[in-house]
């Protein structure tokens, strides 16, 4: 099948690939590029594991197609961290033991990265109804919340 | 004496005993003993030589780690329970 | 803001501590690598061709279209398994099992489940592999089918088996039924004890069919060698379950296997069943490369195996004072295609959170043309507390009884004889009741229009089985702790803290890494609440071994008998001279030099195990005009033994309690009239999000287990048992309704509320 030449910037760094038109986003990312912190969890948007931040906004990478990449700015679990140390929801998704079996981790720490990043003194109420597009099994999201209020400014 | 407790749907074959009481120093030797008492109990509760596989014994609570091996103490309590099944 | 107790009374070192887990990092990185991350040299990827009837016999595979699609490297069909070329002579009294495995896998002669696999694909992605799919012509001839578990045990029904016969405790009936198995236990006088009752009280029950629901489908990466070695990456809750179970259908010796685990999203007992290792495996022979196989979602939901949906009777007879005479239960369980569900584990813990001298249990296993349930979170109890515990709200309304109070008098404690005949040891359920009693949450007066309080408890009895550690000292001092236990929730942790303690070093000094069939004995699941306690007793063994061997070192280099030295505090000492002492860092730096490194190990199986119990409160308030519950408090309360790592037990707790509030509100299969499921994908089979839900608070009771040197007991299972009755319980106090048929769904309640005139 034909391929398409895709310019993005990907973490910070612009980069090129190439896929077929049909290939999702997190195709790309996971099967194309080998990067697999983005997780498939339903590959219908109904999950939110694979979420990843595209221009500012949190979008579930298996909806978006890798061509509609073109001349983005995406974020995912890979670049979250810097070399000074990890993100601040990452160090209070460690200590407040917010994960179990980790899958939907990712997909939280960027949609809740997203949140703080518009609204850094997001509440409870805020918080929730923010990571509604987000299943996570384990948890029962209690950790998750209070995680994610900790690093918020309105505790 | 151990005591043996027989399972409410074999007590057809205990003449309704709901307990046996029973010499023997582990579980083969007590289906042995069984069967001795009460014919036809044996395939009952076991099938190609070892115990049906939806059941487990338990020995004074601890479900036997060694099948028909599993030692028996002098005043134990002996039941043949369901065996924790669907992959638990 | 809501609140986590610990309701200690013995203090460690370590074990009690909250460390952060040892593969933390990796997984808030995304660098963890879980089974669709697996990627070795030339992968192919595998599709699954799945049958569209949830009953037909196949007359014809026609897959030569499919061989011939550029990009298909191979096609597999219940042929190429060795079941095929095998006789029912040959294999005797192994061919019924071998069969069903078999079969389960990949289809031969009948398909018994929308969804069942019928051939397998391999080219070299999964578009191709698809478009292949669609080549594959089959000949189905429809038969009629059955789902519904109570439909399935008439005469008359359609039979999924032809040749099942119901087995009753070890006699087996002359004609064919969908009825696999029948259980029955009882003791005292049934019928005495309903004669002496003030109130009897009686009951039906059902549940539907829901699933674990872990976030990560499934997946397997197989590698046929062309030495004959078989190599299976995958995610999986026992790696040497998933050897016992490709050797069996593909007939090869276990050790031709090595099953390397990855890490695992979310299991709940869902990711015991081996359901794509062979067909990667013979994909793999085939094509002579590694091929992976994964799960969408929809075939997640439609072809790995949910937990049963069950009707219930249940009986009980009480005094007017409230204590219970007689219980009395018959429950069933749709096993889908193959015998097996937890049925048999549900009729006995029905009543084991209560003492009463009078009480009988039946339980049936039902085959139906639904997929293989698996074990879902204490398989079977669940329900059962569902049935019991909304029965025993109802009379404690009937009797103007406090629900705890109720319980209290009632509760089950050491030396309470149960239903199928072992006496319980020490347990901690009169403690879960008092600290619920005790419970903020408890004593604040409920408040609002439409809102209510339930109340209801649950049992799960918790299991050992085999582990093996090994644990190897390095010379810097840091313990290497080797297991074969996969880490779902925390054991990572959990395991390596009961390490430290035992050695007297610190959390940071323990390195556990968990490693594959071919690197360590044999280990059972991580399930059935068993890993921080069975691995943490392997663990705790091979670390005593290490003590051991530490001592012979320091004695060797003071040249003194190893009767003259202890381990204390973390080192060696001599008894009688003071001065002659090493920290654990100390004398490991001498080890190259005194005979090299020291290696602990330990194989358990270990019986001892203490029951678990758990007493959760519930708030409601329901909509009046949409039907709709909202759960706006709720408090979980278990007895944890001793939580050797508190975070990761109230994870447990919270999970388990959300878990089952999707069940008790939300979650269940729709079969249309034809038996194919409707809503096989996330937006319509809906589990709760974090907008649905409160804090969940925690009370973690610890009640020592005496058959563990630490106390502890298993925690991943009894906190699903208690919330749909807890919930249920609320609704009823909330509506006036009693729902006995799960879930609540709003439609259900608008319902209750029109027959009654109310709305």
């Amino acid at each position: 099948m034909a391929v398409t030449h895709v310019q993005t910037t990907l973490n910070g760094d612009e980069i090129n690939f190439l896929c077929e038109p049909r290939q999702s986003l997190l195709e790309v990312l996971r099967d194309v590029l080998g990067m697999t912190g983005t997780k498939e969890g339903c590959n219908d948007g109904n999950c939110g594991a694979c979420t990843v931040i595209m221009d500012g906004r949190i979008v579930d990478s298996c909806l978006v197609l890798g061509v509609e990449a073109k001349g983005a700015d995406i974020t995912t679990i890979e670049g979250m961290a810097s070399p000074e140390g990890l993100h601040p929801l990452q160090q209070s998704f460690l200590e407040n033991a917010a994960l179990q079996c980790g899958i939907c981790t990712p997909g939280f720490l960027l949609a809740s990265k997203s949140l703080l990043d518009q609204e850094p003194d997001a509440d409870e109420g805020r918080i929730r109804h923010w990571l509604a597009g987000n299943l996570c099994r384990c948890t029962g999201y209690d950790k998750i919340v209070r995680a994610v209020l900790q690093v918020s400014k309105a505790k | 004496m151990a005591t043996i407790f027989i399972p409410s749907m074999l007590q057809s074959l205990t003449g309704g005993a709901k307990q046996v009481e029973c010499d023997a120093g582990n579980i083969r030797q007590v289906i042995e003993r069984l069967e001795e008492l009460y014919p036809g109990i044996k395939d009952r509760l076991t099938e190609d030589g070892e115990i049906r596989p939806n059941l487990a014994i338990a020995i004074d609570g601890d479900v036997a780690i060694m099948g028909l091996l599993t030692k028996v103490g002098e005043n134990s309590e002996v039941h043949f329970v369901p065996a924790i099944g669907g992959g638990l | 803001m809501t609140s986590n107790q610990v309701l200690s009374e013995i203090e460690y070192n370590v074990v009690g501590k909250r460390p952060v887990r040892p593969d933390g990092v990796d997984k808030v990185t995304g660098r963890a690598r879980y089974g669709a991350d697996t990627n070795q040299t030339g992968t192919l990827q595998a599709k699954v061709l799945r049958s569209p009837f949830p009953h037909a016999r196949i007359k014809s595979i026609n897959t030569s279209k499919a061989e011939a699609f550029p990009g298909v490297r191979a096609v597999i069909t219940a042929k190429d398994l060795p079941l095929a070329s095998l006789s029912k002579a040959e294999l005797g009294n192994e061919y019924a099992g071998l069969k069903a495995a078999s079969d389960h896998m990949l289809a031969s002669d009948k398909v018994l489940f929308k969804g069942h696999p019928v051939a397998a694909v391999a080219a070299v992605n999964a578009h191709v592999a698809e478009s292949a799919l669609a080549l594959i012509e089959i000949e189905y001839e429809e038969l009629e089918s059955v789902v519904d578990v109570r439909e399935a045990m008439k005469d008359g029904a359609p039979l999924v088996h032809e040749d099942l016969r119901t087995n009753d405790m070890g006699v087996t009936a002359d004609k064919p039924s969908n009825v696999a198995t029948h259980m029955s236990y009882s003791t005292g006088d049934v019928e005495k004890g309903f004669a002496e009752a003030d109130l009897v009280l009686e009951r039906e029950y059902t549940t539907a069919t829901v699933h674990q629901g872990y976030i990560e489908p499934h997946n397997s990466t197989a590698f046929w060698n062309s030495d004959g070695q078989l190599n299976i990456w995958t995610s999986t809750q026992g790696t040497f379950t998933v050897r016992a179970s490709v050797a069996n259908v593909l007939r090869l010796p276990v050790s031709q296997i090595k099953v390397t685990p990855m890490e695992i999203g979310g299991g709940f007992g869902g990711k015991i069943t081996a359901y794509l290792d062979a067909i990667a495996a013979v994909l793999s022979k085939k094509s002579g490369v590694p091929v992976r196989a994964l799960m969408t979602r929809s075939e997640v939901f439609e072809a790995s195996g949910p937990a049963p949906a069950s009707w219930m009777r249940v009986k009980i007879g009480v005094k007017n004072n409230g204590k219970m005479t007689t219980v009395e239960t018959d429950m069933a369980m749709d096993a889908g295609a193959y015998p097996g569900s937890p049925v048999m584990q549900a009729i006995v813990c029905a009543f084991a959170c209560y003492d009463v001298e009078n009480g009988k249990v039946d339980g049936y296993d039902v085959v139906v043309n639904k997929p293989k349930t698996a074990a879902y979170r204490a398989p079977g109890s669940p329900q059962a507390a569902f049935a019991v515990e909304s029965l025993i709200d109802e009379i404690c309304g009937q009797l103007k009884i406090d629900p705890i109070e109720f319980r209290l008098l009632n509760a089950a404690k050491e030396g309470t004889r149960r239903i199928e005949g072992p006496v319980a040891r020490r347990i901690g359920l009169v403690e879960c009741l008092e600290a619920a009693r005790n419970h903020d949450h408890y004593k604040t007066k409920l408040e609002g229009a439409n809102s209510g309080r339930g109340v209801a408890c649950g049992y799960w009895p918790n299991r050992g089985f085999q582990s093996s550690v090994v644990m190897t000292v390095n010379y810097d001092g840091v313990v290497s702790l080797i297991m074969g236990s996969v880490d779902i929730g925390g054991t990572r942790a959990s395991i390596a803290q009961q390490t430290a303690e035992t050695l007297g070093i610190a959390y940071e000094d323990v390195k556990p890494t968990i490693v594959d069939t071919d690197s360590i004995g044999y280990t059972f699941i991580t399930g059935g609440s068993r890993t921080s306690f069975a691995t943490g007793w392997a663990a705790i063994d091979a670390a005593e071994d290490v003590k051991g061997q530490m001592i012979s070192r320091a004695a060797k280099i003071w040249d003194t008998s190893e009767d003259d030295i202890e381990y204390v505090n973390g080192g060696v000492s001599h008894k009688s001279d003071e001065e002659l002492k090493f920290s654990f860092k100390d004398l490991a730096r001498q080890l190259a030099t005194t005979g090299g490194s020291i290696t602990g190990r330990s194989s358990v199986d270990p019986t001892g195990e203490g029951n678990g119990y758990a007493v959760h409160i519930a708030d409601v308030t329901v909509d009046p005009d949409t039907g709709k519950t909202d759960v706006t408090r709720f408090t979980a309360i278990q007895d944890a033994g001793k939580a050797v790592h508190p975070s990761y037990v109230e994870g447990q707790m919270q999970g388990g309690a959300v878990q089952g509030i999707g069940w008790a509100l939300n979650e269940e299969y729709f079969f249309d009239d034809q038996g194919k499921m409707m809503n096989p994908t996330f937006l319509d089979y809906r589990m709760p999000t974090s907008l649905d839900l409160p804090m969940i608070d925690t009370v973690i009771v610890e009640v020592a287990n005496p058959g563990h040197p630490y106390g502890v007991r298993g925690v991943g299972e009894a906190a699903i048992c208690p919330p749909m009755a807890a919930v249920g319980n609320a609704v009823a106090g909330a509506t006036g309704h009693r729902m006995r048929s799960l879930p609540i769904t709003p439609g259900k309640i608008l319902e209750a509320t029109w027959e009654n005139g109310k709305g």
